[in-house]
């Protein structure tokens, strides 16, 4: 009797198990914003009929959780908000190669140079600045500027932020490690510390500090969450090529371990389609430039030709693992 | 007879601490994948990673803290309980359900509060503000069951004798407070040693923030494993420190017959200033976060209409699902504890005490530890169970044990095993004892427990994150998810649900299992 009922328990768990296989659905990990998920998901589903279950957390979690799941991931698809978490899962060889049709829709330096994760949406490093309590005059031309005395107190960062840590890669790439240390220990010296984006953006527009190290995504999201003309904070963009303009990619990859290969380029190849980029640029919940050539972005945004980045191509940024051991050296995490 | 006791204390039926030991093994089991984890660190990266002025820095700021938070919830927790349990104050009925209502809301929307009203809170005052506010009902809650289940004879037996009220409650009352006043300090402690949303937005640097941080800047899970083993060290402290402390005094009631409701002390002309006291005190630790969801709820902001699924329809559905979770969370979390509780309270030993112990270190580890412990578990040995309700019930289970155990544990040790020897010599089999005796005999100190795990897995995110099925919404990740777009006026209905729903848990369970039949009053 038991062993029957064994049996039946086991024979369950496999038409489960076959049934959550099926071709039909499409497993997606995402560290995007939820409601960016959902959007693209119905959208998706709408085309092809193809359902996506969807997963989502912080981006280094998921990324995290991935590399415990190995080879017996559920997940088809991880969609992020940056690229070194994909770039992370791309050396531990987690990742499959996208198709080049697929990779062909955007430019390649947004892309990986490896062929295996595609870049979808690009983010700005700024500078968000608080009028009342700096004149804009007074804004640093360089990011490297920061570490100085004369900036004490007058500058918050987040540096365990996702976000935070291309920035110190960047550096790295064209500074090199040392430089790059002793800029993070004058800023360590200098910064009031946060957890996150979120919380700097806030505080600059609270008046709680001077100046902050953030996404333009958060600015936006905050004057959108305020009301138009009820942010007391502005945007500053560096200059001619200076490490602070860096651009953040926010990209996709297919999971070697997918079982559903051809549906996951299938919903990759969506993602970089006019139509799925066209519904991200108009979107007031993400504020990201959409990277696929002729699609607009939000119309609030500076045009992504009038950005002057870095010449440093963001999808070689690494993954960040020596960038966050600087930060540990330097006590800022 | 003695004798009989004694021996019955040493030796604890089989079964019991089979029980017991396969709760504890399992409460442990992320715990060693973890020291797994940590191990794989070289030597060397080892002393770099913990050898550093951070690690000091956030070593004493963690210490001071849990110091400092323990000492003011204890003081808190108690005075509180003592008012609501032990005196005439009008309303009790009320006021025990707003002492415990900061329980209910989370202490990330708790810490938001306060850093929106004034910046000057991201200090140690901050955090220390916060998280007493967050966690003094942990003290109060498991003191409020004990003193409501204490036998009034032996206060008035001291009456009688000649000792004040004041020594009463020094010398008859605070002693029986004993098992669950240290228990409700050890989970303070721990709580405090793990909290992260709270600290996050006060910009107060723990070992656990450190830890969420390592995992943040994208470090392999070893590292972070490594920090944690420092904050499993740290538990042991205090777990030992409580162990030496509580020593080996025993409070069973001796007494036979019907228990008594028990006395109440009258505030005289204390009374006002009393209540005008719990007033303001309420009005601080639910009034500022409960005024702040208000504010976010009367605010319809552009970004709150951009919300996808900011709809009625989803939020009754995260509001089930939580529920739901919250009761089978709640339900399994007491399965497990009720063995662990019935062995300590009962039975006496070294084996004992480090079996029990031991479901303790499973909360000395933050969320996201023991989350990704599982996940590492059940996916690879446990396929069928990854990302399956059940495995997250039982991540719940593991989280929360330790918060169960102390009430229940509590509870168990004050109903008098007399009156089980009594039902045993009338015939009852264990079972039978069990749900006829000792359940109702326990029945308030279980409910507080129940209550405490509903809330604890109606407010838990990161686990919920990593475990729950895919595309399962629950209030606490519709509310992550908002604020994480920095959209507080779509966050709002679903915090305002969750303190709804908490608070009516901790109403519910708290109160309605406890109510004693008869009450004395004695006149000061």
């Amino acid at each position: 009797m038991k062993s029957a009922l064994l049996l039946a328990a086991a024979g369950a768990t496999l038409t489960f198990g076959s049934a959550l296989a099926h071709p039909a659905s499409l497993t997606l990990y995402s560290a995007q914003h939820p409601q960016v998920d959902a959007m693209l998901a119905a959208e998706f589903t709408k085309e092809t009929g193809i359902k996506v279950l969807l997963h989502e957390g912080e981006g280094p979690d998921i990324a995290a959780q991935i590399i415990q799941e190995g080879a017996d991931s559920p997940a088809d698809v991880f969609l992020t908000e940056n690229s070194p978490e994909l770039n992370l899962l791309d050396e531990k060889g987690l990742l499959a190669p996208v198709a080049p049709a697929t990779l062909a829709q955007i430019p390649a330096r947004y892309n990986a140079a490896t062929g295996d994760w595609l870049g979808l949406l690009a983010r700005e490093n700024v500078l968000a600045y608080n009028p009342s309590m700096l004149a804009a005059a007074k804004l640093p031309a360089s990011l490297l500027d920061l570490s100085k005395h004369e900036w004490n107190g007058k500058v918050g960062i987040a540096p365990s932020d996702a976000d935070f840590l291309p920035l110190v890669s960047a550096l790295i790439k064209t500074q090199g490690k040392a430089a790059t240390l002793s800029w993070l220990e004058g800023l360590k010296a200098n910064a009031k510390i946060y957890q996150d984006d979120e919380s700097v953006a806030a505080a600059v527009a609270n008046g709680d500090v001077a100046t902050g190290v953030i996404n333009n995504y958060y600015w936006y999201r905050l004057e959108t969450q305020l009301g138009p003309n009820r942010i007391d904070s502005k945007i500053y963009h560096f200059e001619s090529g200076d490490i602070g303009g860096l651009i953040n990619v926010s990209g996709a990859a297919v999971l070697k371990s997918s079982k559903n290969q051809q549906e996951a380029q299938e919903f990759i190849a969506f993602l970089a389609s006019p139509q799925a980029q066209e519904m991200l640029g108009k979107s007031d919940i993400d504020y990201e430039y959409p990277l696929r050539p002729g699609v607009a972005p939000n119309a609030k945004l500076t045009p992504f030709k009038d950005l002057q980045p870095p010449a440093i191509s963001p999808a070689n940024l690494g993954d960040d693992q020596e960038a966050g051991q600087l930060l540990q050296q330097a006590g800022l995490i | 007879m003695l004798a009989r006791l004694r021996r019955a204390e040493d030796s604890p039926p089989p079964a019991l601490l089979l029980a017991a030991g396969a709760a504890s093994c399992l409460a442990l089991l992320p715990l060693a994948v973890t020291a797994v984890n940590a191990a794989s660190v070289g030597w060397d990266t080892a002393v770099a990673l913990l050898w550093r002025p951070l690690v000091g820095e956030l070593l004493v700021n963690t210490l001071v803290l849990i110091a400092c938070v323990t000492a003011l919830c204890s003081i808190i927790g108690v005075g509180a309980a003592w008012l609501a349990e032990r005196t005439d104050l009008p309303g009790r009925q009320i006021w025990a359900v707003l002492l415990v209502a900061p329980l209910s809301i989370p202490a990330f929307i708790t810490s938001y509060a306060w850093v929106s009203l004034s910046a000057a809170f991201e200090t140690f005052g901050g955090a220390l503000l916060v998280v007493t506010i967050a966690y003094y009902p942990l003290v109060y809650l498991p003191v409020a069951a004990a003193l409501r289940e204490m036998d009034p004879a032996l206060e008035e037996t001291a009456r009688t004798l000649g000792l004040s009220p004041g020594a009463v409650l020094l010398r008859v009352v605070l002693p029986q407070l004993r098992p669950a006043l240290l228990g409700g300090m050890l989970l303070v402690a721990a709580n405090t040693l793990v909290e992260f949303g709270a600290f996050a937005l006060l910009r107060f640097r723990t070992f656990t923030t450190a830890i969420y941080a390592a995992y943040q800047a994208g470090f392999s899970g070893a590292e972070p494993a490594l920090l944690a083993m420092v904050l499993v060290l740290l538990c042991i402290a205090c777990l030992t420190a409580e162990y030496l402390v509580r020593g080996g005094a025993r409070y069973g009631r001796l007494a036979r017959g019907a228990r008594r409701g028990a006395a109440r002390y009258g505030l005289g002309r204390w009374r006002n200033a009393v209540l005008l006291g719990l007033a303001l005190f309420v009005l601080v630790t639910t009034g500022v976060p409960l005024i702040t969801i208000g504010f976010w709820l009367t605010q319809s902001s552009g970004a709150a209409l951009t919300v996808a699924s900011g709809t009625l329809p989803a939020l009754a559905q995260a509001a089930w699902t939580s529920a739901g979770l919250g009761i089978e969370g709640a339900a399994l979390t007491l399965f497990l504890a009720l063995p662990l509780g019935a062995l300590a309270a009962r039975h006496h030993g070294l084996l004992i005490t480090f079996i029990e112990r031991c479901a303790y270190l499973a909360q000395s580890v933050p969320g996201i530890v023991v989350a990704l412990a599982l996940v590492s578990l059940t996916v690879h040995h446990l396929r069928p169970l990854y990302q399956s309700r059940l495995s997250l019930l039982f991540a719940y289970a593991i989280l929360f044990l330790p918060l169960a155990l102390v009430s229940v544990r509590a509870a168990l040790m004050q109903a008098q095993p007399r009156l089980e020897e009594d039902g045993r010599s009338l015939g009852l089999g264990w079972f039978a004892v069990l749900c006829r005796v000792t359940l109702p005999l326990a029945a308030a100190g279980l409910g507080a427990a129940a209550a405490m795990v509903f809330i604890s897995v109606a407010t838990e995110l990161t686990a919920t994150l990593l475990l729950a099925p895919i595309g399962t919404q629950t209030l606490a990740t519709q509310i992550w998810a908002d604020t994480s777009t920095v959209a507080f006026a779509a966050a709002a209905p679903y915090a305002a649900a969750m303190a709804v729903m908490s608070m009516a848990a901790s109403w519910l369970l708290a109160q309605r299992f406890g109510v004693s039949p008869l009450r004395a009053t004695v006149e000061p």
